[in-house]
C-alpha cells in the first residue's frame, strides 16, 4: 500500500474537525442564545418562556414555538440606552483601532528591520505581559492612575501640576487600557506581514526616485495592508465587545454594549433581552469580517 | 569560449578614454564590524563601457555595486560621476539606476505601473510617460503584456520588465546586479545578447556583477576580478585569460593546469624553470621581468598539444619545445572538444583540450594509451604570485 493511501484515510477524517468545531462550540450555542433571545423574561427556572419539553409531546413544542417573538429585538432598537451602547462600542472601538495602528506600525517596521539576531528577543518582548493575567495587569493600571497613584506622584515631584489630576474613570483611562492591551494583537500581524516583505523593494524604489515618504506610502504601506487588515479586524472585534475594561477604567456615565449585556444579564436577570443584545452584536461584527474575508479572497485569486 | 592564438599587445586593453572617465571610484573602502567588504577600490569607467565586476561570493562586488546605487555609503574614498563626488549622494538623488538580483519588482503594480514607477517620480508629464513606457515594452519585447502583475509572468518576462523598469529614467550608469542568475542556461545565454545588444544600441555605461566568469566575458568590454574586498585585475577579456596577473586568477577564469617552480636559467627571452612535477620547463620571458625565483608556471590545456611520439621538429624552435609523457587516464568527450587527462610520469596530472574538428576522429587517443604533451614556451605563463 503507499504511503499516499496510508494518509488518506485519515487526511479526510481530519478535515471534518473544523465544522465538527464550529457545530458543537459555536452554531448549536449560537441556536440556544437565539431561542432565548425570541422568548419573554419570566421569573422561573430557567428565567424564560416558553420552554421546550421533548417529553412534553409534539403538541407543547409547537405551542412554544408558537409563543416566540420578536419583542427584544423591537425593544433594543426603539429604547436609546441600547443604540447609544452599541454606538459607543462602535466608537471606541474606531477610535482604538486607530490609535493602535499608529503606535504599533512604527514599532511592527522596526521590529522587521531589526537584525535577525535582535527580532527574535524584540518578540518576545512584545509577547512577554501577556505571561502575567490580564485582570492583575488592569488593576496595576488602577493602581498607576489612581488619586495618590504613581503617576500623580510622579507629576508633583516632578512639579509638572500643582494638584492631582484625575485619570482614572475618564474616557482617557480606558482608552489607555484598551490599547496597552490590545498593542500585541496589532504589533504582530503587522510585523509578520512587513517581517516578509523583500528589503530589495523599497531600495528598488528609492533607486527609482521616491523619496523616502514616497518609498513608504507607495510601496511599504500598500504592501503591508493583508496585515493592516489582519490587526485592525484582531483588535476592532474584541473591543468593541470589550467588558472588563471599560468597566474597571471607564467612568459610569455611559455604557459600551458589553456592560449593557452584563447589565441585562447579571443585574435585571433579563436573559431574553441579553441574548437579543447578544445576537445583534454577532451580526454586527460580521458585516467586516464577511469584508475582509472577500477582499482576501481576491487576493488570493491574483496569486 | 573562442581560442585565441596570441598575446594581446603589450598595451592595457583598448579602451575609448575621454580626458575624464565618466565614473571615479577613487580609494574606496567599506568596512561592516571588523570584515573589510570593500578594501580601498580604484576604477575608472567610461562613458558606453560595458563592465563586468568578477568574484566569488562574498568577494565584495555587490557592496561595490550598492556603494555606486547609494545604499551604501563608503567609509573612505570618494565615487565621482562626471568629476562630482556622490558617494554621501542619496540614492533617489542619483542618475544612477539598477536592476535588482531578483528583480524586486512591486507585485502591487501591474508592468505598466513598474516601468512608470521612476518616471512618475521625476515628475514627468503624462503623455510623455505612456510613450516613454511604450517604447521601452517594445525595447524589451513585452508587448500585449502591459497590465499583467508580475506573479502572472514567467522569470523570463520579469526578467524583462527589470530591465525596462531601470531603464526608463536613462540613466547615466546601469547598474545590473547578477541579472541572469535565476534564468536557465539556454535563456541566460540568450539574454546575455540581447543586454549586449541593448547597450551598443542605447550607448548606454553597463556595470554588471557576476560570478559567473563565462557571462563576465561574454557581455563585457572590460572585466575587474574582485577578491576578498579587492579588485585584483582589471583588463580586457583575452587579457584576463591569457594574461591572468597572478596564481588565483589564472585559477578563477577558466581552467589551467599550475606547475610550482624555482626559476634555473635565463637566456635570450627564455626563462628555464625546475619544477618538481613536470622537470624543467621553458618559458617565455614575459614583459614584466621576473623578479622572484619561486615561480609558477600556468599552461592552458587547449595550448597542451598530445602526439603519439612527440611534435615533429620545426626547424630553429623544436629545441625549447616542452614535451612530457604520460599516460591518458581520463577522456571527457564534450561535444566541441575532448578533455583528456594525463598523467605523467612524475605523477601529477596535466589536462589537454583538443579541439574536435573533424566527425569522425580515427586519430583520437584512448583510455590507458601513452602519449607525449608538448607546448612551447610562448604558451606558458610565469606567474610570481
Amino acid at each position: 500500500m503507499s504511503a499516499r493511501r496510508i494518509f488518506a484515510r485519515p487526511a479526510r477524517y481530519a478535515s471534518i474537525a473544523p465544522y465538527v468545531w464550529m457545530v458543537l462550540f459555536f452554531l448549536v450555542p449560537f441556536a440556544f442564545v437565539l431561542k432565548i433571545s425570541l422568548s419573554q423574561t419570566a421569573i422561573a427556572q430557567p428565567p424564560y418562556t416558553p420552554v421546550f419539553d421533548v417529553a412534553a409531546g409534539w403538541a407543547a413544542i409547537s405551542r412554544a414555538f408558537g409563543a416566540l417573538s420578536i419583542d427584544n429585538f423591537r425593544l433594543l432598537v426603539s429604547d436609546d440606552l441600547y443604540v447609544l451602547s452599541y454606538l459607543r462600542s462602535l466608537v471606541v472601538a474606531l477610535v482604538s483601532t486607530s490609535i493602535l495602528l499608529l503606535i504599533a506600525y512604527p514599532i511592527a517596521y522596526g521590529m522587521a528591520r531589526l537584525p535577525k539576531r535582535w527580532q527574535p528577543i524584540a518578540m518576545m518582548l512584545v509577547i512577554v505581559p501577556f505571561w502575567t493575567s490580564f485582570l492583575i495587569r488592569i488593576y496595576a493600571w488602577i493602581n498607576i492612575l489612581q488619586h495618590d497613584g504613581l503617576l500623580n506622584q510622579i507629576l508633583l515631584a516632578t512639579h509638572l501640576v500643582s494638584q492631582p489630576v484625575v485619570w482614572l474613570s475618564t474616557d482617557s483611562a480606558m482608552y489607555l487600557g484598551i490599547v496597552y492591551s490590545y498593542l500585541p494583537f496589532m504589533i504582530l500581524p503587522l510585523y509578520a506581514t512587513l517581517v516578509k516583505m523583500e528589503p530589495a523593494l523599497e531600495e528598488a524604489a528609492a533607486d527609482l526616485g521616491a523619496s523616502p515618504l514616497n518609498v513608504f506610502w507607495l510601496v511599504t504601506f500598500p504592501l503591508s495592508l493583508p496585515g493592516v487588515g489582519a490587526g485592525v479586524l484582531l483588535c476592532f472585534i474584541p473591543i468593541v465587545g470589550e467588558f472588563v475594561i471599560p468597566d474597571l477604567l471607564a467612568g459610569s456615565n455611559s455604557l459600551m454594549i458589553g456592560q449593557t449585556l452584563w447589565l441585562e444579564f447579571f443585574t435585571n436577570k433579563d436573559w431574553p433581552v441579553a441574548s437579543a443584545t447578544a445576537i445583534v452584536l454577532l451580526v454586527l461584527l460580521i458585516a467586516p469580517l464577511l469584508l475582509y474575508d472577500r477582499l482576501q479572497r481576491r487576493q488570493l485569486e491574483q496569486h | 569560449m573562442a581560442e585565441p592564438q596570441v598575446l594581446p599587445a603589450a598595451k592595457p586593453g583598448p579602451l575609448p578614454r575621454a580626458n575624464m572617465p565618466l565614473l571615479r571610484i577613487e580609494g574606496v573602502a567599506k568596512k561592516f564590524g571588523s570584515f573589510r567588504a570593500v578594501d580601498r577600490v580604484s576604477l575608472d569607467i567610461a562613458a558606453g563601457e560595458f563592465f563586468a565586476l568578477l568574484g566569488p561570493s562574498g568577494c565584495g562586488k555587490t557592496t561595490l555595486l550598492r556603494m555606486l546605487a547609494g545604499f551604501e555609503t563608503p567609509d573612505e574614498g570618494r565615487i565621482l560621476l562626471g568629476g562630482k563626488d556622490i558617494a554621501q549622494v542619496l540614492p533617489h538623488e542619483r542618475p544612477i539606476n539598477m536592476m535588482f538580483q531578483n528583480y524586486a519588482l512591486f507585485p502591487h503594480l501591474n508592468v505598466r505601473d513598474n516601468i512608470a514607477f521612476g518616471l512618475r517620480r521625476a515628475g514627468m508629464a503624462k503623455a510623455e510617460i505612456n510613450t516613454r513606457v511604450a517604447e521601452m515594452v517594445t525595447l524589451v519585447k513585452l508587448d500585449g503584456l502591459e497590465k499583467r502583475k508580475p506573479d502572472q509572468l514567467s522569470g523570463g518576462q520579469r526578467q524583462r520588465v527589470a530591465l525596462a523598469r531601470s531603464l526608463a529614467r536613462r540613466p547615466q550608469v546601469l547598474l545590473l546586479d547578477e541579472p541572469l542568475a535565476a534564468l536557465d542556461k539556454k535563456l541566460r545565454e540568450s539574454t546575455q545578447l540581447e543586454l549586449m545588444e541593448l547597450q551598443r544600441r542605447l550607448g548606454m555605461t553597463f556595470i554588471i556583477v557576476t560570478h559567473d566568469q563565462e557571462e563576465a566575458m561574454t557581455v563585457a568590454s572590460r572585466i575587474g576580478v574582485m577578491d576578498a574586498g579587492r579588485l585584483d585585475q582589471v583588463a580586457t577579456p583575452r587579457e584576463l585569460y591569457e594574461a591572468p596577473l597572478s596564481r588565483w586568477i589564472a585559477e578563477f577564469i577558466g581552467e589551467v593546469n599550475l606547475f610550482d617552480g624555482e626559476v634555473r636559467s635565463r637566456e635570450a627571452g627564455r626563462i628555464v624553470v625546475s619544477t618538481r612535477d613536470a622537470g624543467a620547463i621553458t618559458v617565455a620571458e614575459p614583459r614584466n621581468p621576473v623578479t622572484k625565483a619561486t615561480v609558477s608556471v600556468a599552461i592552458r590545456p587547449e595550448k597542451v598539444k598530445l602526439s603519439r611520439r612527440g611534435p615533429v621538429s620545426d626547424g630553429t624552435s623544436s629545441q625549447s619545445i616542452n614535451r612530457l609523457e604520460g599516460v591518458i587516464t581520463d577522456v571527457s568527450y564534450l561535444g566541441g572538444l575532448t578533455v583528456y587527462k594525463v598523467r605523467l610520469d612524475s605523477g601529477a596530472y596535466l589536462r589537454s583540450s583538443m579541439a574536435n574538428t573533424a566527425r569522425i576522429d580515427v586519430d583520437a587517443y584512448s583510455l590507458s594509451q601513452r602519449v607525449v604533451a608538448w607546448f612551447t614556451p610562448d604558451d606558458c605563463l610565469v606567474l610570481e604570485q
